[in-house]
């Protein structure tokens, strides 16, 4: 299955428009961010964002679906 | 009921509108809040300012946001969080509150900036002469080129 990935403070210079990733069955955040990693060792510290499926804040053992959206976000600075 | 308005918007901010939105003749106190670009940051000469926004969530937060601050201090509550390009000078948020009394408005209008910082999915990128800066939290992390 896959799920559409966005990025956002300086990660998403590394991927603008997000990512397609294709993920097991019953894959979890913690999966989907080791998958990232792999693709691309810059990844690493996505460990340390926050991280929102389908728009809302989730943990990191939230088990993903076909088709969810997943947004990792970093440390934030608005105002 | 307090009233609650905010919006996420790439426009400037009206801040004459928020404030008539928090000015019912029962308010006796109105207090505006008002974030703008500055030219200097951590040392380092800035340009303008480049927000960028989840906008689906950045739209939850800032509304579960101002309606905890109406409900805890009985407040109404205006806020605009602008994104995109914001020059020297421009707001790029405006928080206005009224109440019938003063002490209520300086206390929410408190939490709500601090609140908006650390829970609202929108990052500065800071444009300046010897390149860009992403700001995450209190880490200022240099942006790669495109």
């Amino acid at each position: 299955m896959y799920v559409n990935t966005l990025f956002f403070g300086h990660f998403k210079d590394y991927a603008p428009d997000g990512i397609k990733m294709e993920v097991a069955e019953g894959a979890n955040i913690c999966s989907l961010l080791s998958a990232l990693a792999l693709r691309d060792c810059r990844f690493q510290s996505l460990i340390r964002c926050r991280v929102a499926v389908n728009e809302e804040f989730a943990g990191a053992d939230t088990v993903l679906c076909d088709g969810d959206e997943v947004a990792f976000l970093p440390p934030m600075s608005g105002g | 009921m307090p009233l609650v308005y905010y919006r996420i918007i790439n426009e400037p901010i009206d801040i004459r509108f928020l404030e008539a939105k928090v000015s019912e003749v029962t308010n006796g106190a109105v207090l505006t809040f008002i974030g703008q670009v500055r030219v200097n940051s951590r040392g380092r000469e800035v340009s303008y300012l480049e927000y960028d926004a989840y906008v689906p969530l950045a739209e939850k937060q800032i509304g579960r946001i101002t309606k905890s601050a109406a409900e805890r201090w009985q407040v109404d509550v205006a806020v605009e969080h602008r994104f995109g390009r914001i020059e020297l000078g421009e707001a790029s948020i405006v928080i206005c509150v009224g109440a019938p009394h003063r002490d209520v408005v300086y206390e929410a209008s408190r939490y709500l900036i601090d609140t908006i910082k650390e829970e609202v999915p929108i990052w500065k990128r800071e444009v300046c002469p010897d390149g860009d800066f992403w700001i995450e939290g209190e880490e200022a992390i240099r942006a790669s080129e495109a």
